[in-house]
Order: C-alpha cells, then structure tokens, then sequence
C-alpha cells in the first residue's frame, strides 16, 4: 500500500479569514482553513462550535459578512447551492437532502432543467460506474422513505459524486449509524480520496476524528483552536492523539471526564418490575413486543438501540402518556397498571421526556411555574385554585439554587434558556417530592459538553442515592460509561441484556443491528 | 312524463353535470399543482371571480368565446403573480392573503360590473357546441356527454396532460419535490420560489379559465359573486385527489351532478325545494372528507414559505 501522504494535493477551497454573525452571536470568527484533495479533514467540535455555520458558507446557504473564500486559488464567493455545485462542491447533510416521497432515481435527477425528461436509463448506468468501485449498492427504485439512514447517506454520496464533486462535505454523517455503519463509511472515505477527492468530515466525537482523519481542525465557540497536521497525525497513537485533542478542545487534560461506573447500593431488589409491557404499532410509531426488565435500587440500566425502535413507546408506556395492551408495571411491589401519569407520578414514578421544550415544558411560562407544572392546582403552591405567587417563587429560587439552573430570573420563559439549563429544570422539577424510579430519555441530546457532563453527572447522584434509573440513550458511548446493565432493544422488543463490563461496547452494538451478542 | 329514471331527467342531469363539472375541474386542477409545490392557494376563489368577469368581458366586447377564456385566464394569471409575489417571494401568510384576495377581487369585480353595465346583465348568444362524431348520437349518453364546447374536451384532456407532467416529466419532479422538501430541491441546483411561483402562475391560468367557463357558457352572463364557492370546492378537490389528476376529474364529476340537479329537476318537471339541492354538493363534501380525508397525506412543507438555509 502506497503511504497515505501522496495524496495530499493542491488546496481546492481556501478559507481567509472568514467572520460570520448572527444576531447577538459570532458564529465564526476569523476562520482559516484549507482543504486539499487527497485528505479527509475533519472539522471537530461541539454543539454551538460554529461547525454548521461553516457548512452553510462552503455549500452557498449562506455568505460570510467577512474574508475571503478562494477556489482554486482564487477569490470566488459561493452565491448559492447551485453555484456550489457548479464549483465542485458537494454537501451531505446532516439531515438528509433526499425526497422521501420520490424514488432514488427521481431524487438523483432532481436538478436538471424543468423541459428534460428525467433520463433514468442513462442515470442507472453511470450510478453503477460510480458506486460499484466503492462498493455501494443503490437501488434506483426503491422509494427514498423507505431506506434505512446509513442507505440514504450513500445514496447522497452517490449523488455528489454523480454532480463531479472534488470536494465532498458530510456533516455529522455518522449520528444515525451504527457502530458498523460507522465503520464501513470510514472504509468508504479513505478510497474517495485515494482517488484525488477532499472530503470535510465534520464531527463532534474525538474518536472518529482521530480514527479518519488525515488533517484535523478543532472549533471552539466559533473560533478555530486548533489544526493537527498529517504528519503529526501519523506519528502519534490514537490515545495521543485524542489527548492532544481533548486539550485543544475544552482546554484542559483528558482523564478529567473519564468516567466511571457508579457503585451500586447493596441493597439492590427489583425497585421497578415490567413484565410483559406490549403495545400495539401504529401507523407511524414502534409497538413493544413484551418488555420485561427489572431495575434496582441504585442500578442504572440503559435502554440501546438505534433511535426508532420503540425506546420512546416504552418510556411513554411507563409513564401512563401510552396506553400498554398487556403486561404490568410494579414499582417497590406495587402495581400501577391502573393509575394514570399523574398517579404514577405520585407513586414515585419519573420521566424525563427526551422533547423538552415540545412535551416537558411550557416555553412561554416562567421558568418558576415550570418547575411546578405538574403540580398545578394542587396545595401549597395553590390554594383553592389560585396561584401563589409569593410561595411559587421563594421554592423556584431554591430550586435554582440547588440544581444550578443559569437563568436570569426565575420570571424569565423557560424557552429563553437554553437546551442545558431546561434539561435542569426538568431534572429539578422530577426529582421532587419522593422520586423512587426516574426514566431519562436522551437525557444529553443536543447539549453542549459541559452540561452533557453534568446532566451525566446528576443521574449517578441520583442513583447513588438509591433510585433505580431507566436510561434511553442512543449514544453507546454514554451507556457504557454510566450503565450496570444495558439492554438493547430493536423493533419494540428486548433482544438481550448485557451487563457492563469488557467487551460490552462490542456485544451490545452487534446486539443493535440484529446479530447475537 | 317526469320521474328520476326518465330520458329527460338523466340527459339534463348529465349535461348539467359536465357542464358545472368544467369549472371545478379546472379550478382543482390548477389548485392541484400549487399544493404540490407547498403552497395552499386559497385566493384560488379570486382569481375565478376574476377570469370570470375578465373572460365575460373579453368575450362581450370581442363576441368571441375564445377570446374571452384568453382575458379570463389572463386575469387569473394576474391575480396569481400578485398572490406569488406576496406569499411565495416575500414569504407572507397564505391563508392570509389568499382571503384578502377572495374577498378583495369578490368586491372588485362586483363594483366594475356595476361601472359598466349598471344594473343590467347583458347576455352572451349560447356557447357553440362541438358534437363529437359517431359518438354524440347515442341516446342520452350522446348530447348530455358530446355535445360540448370545445373546451369541455380539452379540459378533459388536462387531465391526461397532467399525469403525464407528473409521473414523466422534471417539472413534475421538481414541483413534488418543492411541496415534499423544499431545502432538498434548493441544494440540488434548483430555485424554488421559482419553482413555486410557475405553480401558483398556473394555478391562476386555470382558475381564470375556469371562471370564464362558468360565466361565458355555464350562465352565459355575469353576475357578481357568480363562482359562489367554486373555487373553494376545487380546494376541496385537491386536497382529496392529493396529487393525482385522474381523481380531480371524478370529484368535479360528482360534485358537478349534485350542482345541476336543482336544474334537472326543474327540466324533468319533479318538485324538490332548490334549497335543499343547492346544499347537496357540501353534504356530498362532508361524507367524501369523512370517508377519503383521513387518508389524505398533504405535501410536508404545504403552507409554509421557503427560506434558504432556515432551520
């Protein structure tokens, strides 16, 4: 094998410099960066880095209020996405671009002139001229709503390569994939550019950036902190390099958030006992196919799978918002199949909805009332159904206080604040008055790293303290991390347990996409 | 002499049902192609009221028919690119403004109408027929089906046509897929608020066309408020149809047997109240809603404007 460092060519797009403000916000800040044929360069960072933003000005959506971008050298801005497309610059998004209600073929000719007929026959020939050399199979045919994501990525890659793409951007491609989806569109990137493509791979997990990257940039609050060269990159080894990228990333070492399995309370009965939970399909949502599962005191059990497969139907299950059409729920040796959710609630039941700002709160009221929402009408906080302001108040400030919650005011509407510090007042809010079981729900979605930290933090408090805790997360690597035991659930049924240990990561991820452990 | 069953009866019902069928068909038609796109046309019902007094006035003053659907369709197209202007370019709410529209050019027209003619209703000499050979001299089917105006056929014939612009065509592609995904088509290379606004454009053609239908050969004169809700039941139409034409002609069908059953009637001498006729077409539109509505999957981004790179 040829060393990977011929590849690198000449820069095809060249950012000078480039500043790009939203109101009351600098998205990017003076951002420098070259990308070459033959390289894959990563763009890592976290939520709110200003990776998007950057996206947006390569592919046209949107321009920089200041630099310049050069292609091929020279100066040319990028007017819009067809532009784009003319200049040889392809973008996958993140979320996917493709016509769910057309077929493959009809949203790969999407894009001639409106007099042509679609030329399917000619397009099926050269996809196969594109694809087979990568190994990817596309089926021209099949309507787009039907495709698993990691298919409809590859048909979008196809699709820019069809366009002659020499620059290919895939934006948080590998959030909907599996560990071998992952994996195999690792595999897929390395020929692109082993055959003189650039390829920006934007991320936000430091494994992917050092396992594919041949240059690597780090954004940071819309600025860039760092750039790993390829010749570094190859003379460092992966653990290395993920410190050196920790570092650059949150300024402060690696092994700082390494985490641990939480001890478990000796005592650990069966605090909340499912058996058998089913619920019937619908047209557009998972059923369950008797869950059973048990979860003690102090225990943590995750729920894995890829998103999709009923891990949101068995949470609502749970909680009373779904109607079960058999099986049963106990908690601490009662039953609760009879309550509803505020009966379940008030047995010490818990649910933490992964819709924050859509089910879990009420983003025109306070922060202060939300704290209270499923405690409205009822003593202290109500006397004969009118409010007490005062009392509601003086315990939201506590509140705030206590779970760390950073708003103006407790006065401020909760849908002002951000994904972080709703999350608290959830967590805040559940926790109260005699929690026993607490389901979490993607508890860390769409959050930066410092509030992923603590939010992860917060749940093993919790079940240090004795609760059991159901945690849904699609996130294998916060699982592993947190979990005693993880099951992993794929199309409403539970298809293994497996406790958390060595080894895990591999069982529970061959578990997720239908192998046995 | 008389009964539902007799020769007289079915063949006026018949006639009377294609020939307010037309109108509708038109009307759901052209509102068919803007759904598609995402955009709900509501002041579909203005641009019929327009092409209606437009395409009476064309044809008055010219004395020609074909002239007259020419100005009709022209003033729907009018009062389309005002209606793109506003709610696709500039992005303003369609609902909204397509009200503003029916409401405005209702009076508009009513108020022109009265500039003009006063207080009479002139009338136009009865709409040349084309009788279709063979084929119009069966008994009953014959003169109620092929003894039509021209238009009658072609406007059957746009059924064909739009199937075909649908299922084979890049436009149709392209319309699917601004109503479906809007962002999808943009990064494909194609623009679409222009994508959008040819929709709405024809959208307007066809309403107005449909309006001079109804005025020039279906009454045969103006009066203000003519189209009384026909555009409206051409939404009703293709929010049914969903995006297949075949279904907009069916429905303008029934809905256009129910309309001329109060004249049927009247011909085959029966005695019904025309009130409790008139409000059949609705009844027939509540039990069609009821029995195919639930069904219906609107295009995603119907009713909601374009905006590059907003999330």
């Amino acid at each position: 094998m040829e060393p990977i460092k011929d590849h690198s060519g000449p820069a095809i797009v060249t950012l000078d410099g480039v500043t790009k403000r939203f109101p009351g916000i600098v998205a990017n800040d003076r951002i420098d960066l070259e990308i070459r044929a033959g390289e894959v360069h990563v763009l890592l960072g976290e939520n709110g880095a200003g990776k998007s933003t950057l996206i947006g000005m390569l592919s046209g959506l949107q321009q920089p209020d200041e630099g310049r971008i050069l292609v091929d050298g020279r100066e040319m801005p990028i007017r819009s996405p067809s532009h784009a497309l003319s200049l040889g610059i392809g973008t996958v998004f993140q979320h996917n671009m493709l016509v769910p209600t057309l077929t493959v073929a009809e949203n790969l000719a999407l894009g001639g002139r409106w007099w042509q007929r679609p030329k399917i026959a000619e397009l099926a020939a050269r996809v196969a001229d594109i694809s087979r050399p990568l190994g990817i199979e596309i089926n021209l045919a099949a309507r787009v709503s039907e495709l698993s994501l990691g298919e409809q990525q590859q048909v979008e890659i196809v699709r820019a390569l069809l366009r002659e793409s020499r620059l290919l951007i895939l934006d948080e491609a590998t959030s909907m994939l599996t560990p071998q989806g992952i994996a195999e569109l690792g595999a897929l990137m390395r020929r692109l550019v082993e055959r003189g493509l650039a390829v920006v791979f934007i991320t936000h997990k430091l494994g992917e950036a050092a396992d594919f990257g041949d240059r690597v940039s780090v954004l940071k609050l819309g600025r860039k902190v760092g750039e790993i060269p390829p010749e570094h990159l190859r003379t460092r080894d992966r653990a290395e390099l993920i410190d050196e990228i920790v570092a650059m990333m949150f300024g402060r070492q690696a092994g700082d958030d390494a985490v641990s399995v939480p001890l478990r309370a000796a005592n650990d009965d069966g605090l909340l006992e499912v058996r058998n939970l089913s619920v019937t399909p619908t047209a557009d949502a998972q059923g369950l196919d008797a869950v059973s599962l048990s979860v003690g005191s102090g225990e943590i059990l995750g729920i894995a799978g890829i998103d999709g497969n009923g891990q949101k139907q068995l949470a609502e299950a749970l909680a009373g918002q779904r109607p079960a059409t058999g099986g049963s729920v106990m908690l601490a040796g009662q039953p609760l199949d009879d309550l509803d959710v505020g009966g379940r609630r008030r047995q010490g039941l818990r649910y933490l909805t992964d819709d924050r700002l859509g089910e879990g709160t009420v983003g025109a009221f306070p922060v202060s009332v939300n704290y209270f929402l499923k405690q409205i009408g009822e003593p202290p906080l109500w006397r004969s159904g009118i409010e007490r302001s005062g009392e509601i108040v003086a315990r939201a400030q506590d509140l705030t206080r206590l779970y760390d919650v950073r708003t103006p005011a407790v006065s401020t509407p909760v849908g002002r604040l951000s994904g972080g510090n709703i999350q608290k007042v959830l967590i805040a809010r559940e926790l109260a008055d005699g929690a026993r079981a607490v389901i979490f729900n993607k508890p860390t979605y769409g959050l930066d790293l410092a509030n992923t930290l603590a939010t992860r933090q917060r749940i093993r408090d919790i079940a240090g303290q004795g609760l059991a805790v159901l945690l849904i997360s699609t996130d294998l690597e916060e699982l592993l991390s947190m979990c005693h035991r993880i099951a992993v659930i794929s199309q409403g049924r539970l298809v293994g347990i497996v406790p958390n240990g060595a080894g895990a990561g591999e069982r529970v991820g061959r578990l997720m996409i239908g192998l046995a452990a | 002499m008389g009964g539902f069953l007799s020769d007289t009866f079915l063949a006026a019902l018949l006639f009377g049902a294609v020939t307010a069928a037309v109108p509708l068909l038109l009307a759901g038609l052209g509102e068919q192609m803007s759904e598609k796109a995402g955009v709900l046309n509501i002041g579909i019902e203005g641009m019929m009221i327009t092409g209606a007094y437009l395409g009476f006035v064309g044809a008055y003053y010219s004395g020609s028919f074909w002239l007259g659907f020419l100005t009709g369709a022209a003033g729907g197209i009018a009062v389309a690119a005002l209606m793109a202007l506003l709610c696709v370019r500039i992005g303003l709410n369609q609902i909204v403004i397509g009200i503003a529209l029916t409401l405005g050019l209702d009076g508009l027209t009513a108020l022109l109408h009265h500039f003009q003619f006063s207080r009479s209703y002139p009338r136009l000499p009865a709409a040349e027929v084309t009788p279709i050979p063979l084929l119009a001299d069966i008994p009953v089917l014959g003169p109620a089906l092929f003894r039509h105006h021209l238009i009658v056929y072609l406007a059957v014939a746009m059924v064909g046509i739009m199937i075909w612009v649908y299922r084979r065509t890049q436009l149709g592609l392209n319309l699917q897929a601004a109503g479906d995904k809007p962002a999808a088509l943009d990064v494909a290379g194609i623009d679409v608020i222009r994508t959008r606004t040819v929709a709405v454009l024809f959208t307007g053609g066809m309403a107005g066309l449909g309006g001079a239908y109804l005025a020039n050969v279906g009454a045969g004169l103006f009066i203000p408020f003519i189209t009384n809700g026909a555009g409206f039941l051409g939404i009703v139409l293709a929010m049914l149809a969903r995006g297949r034409p075949l279904w907009v002609l069916v429905g303008a069908l029934i809905f256009g047997g129910c309309l001329s059953m109060t004249t049927a009637a009247q011909v085959a001498g029966i005695n019904i109240p025309t009130d409790v006729i008139q409000m059949l077409p609705f009844l027939v539109v509540m039990a069609m809603l009821v029995l195919f509505g639930r069904r219906a999957s609107l295009p995603a981004a119907l009713g909601i404007p374009y905006e590059r790179g907003a999330r």
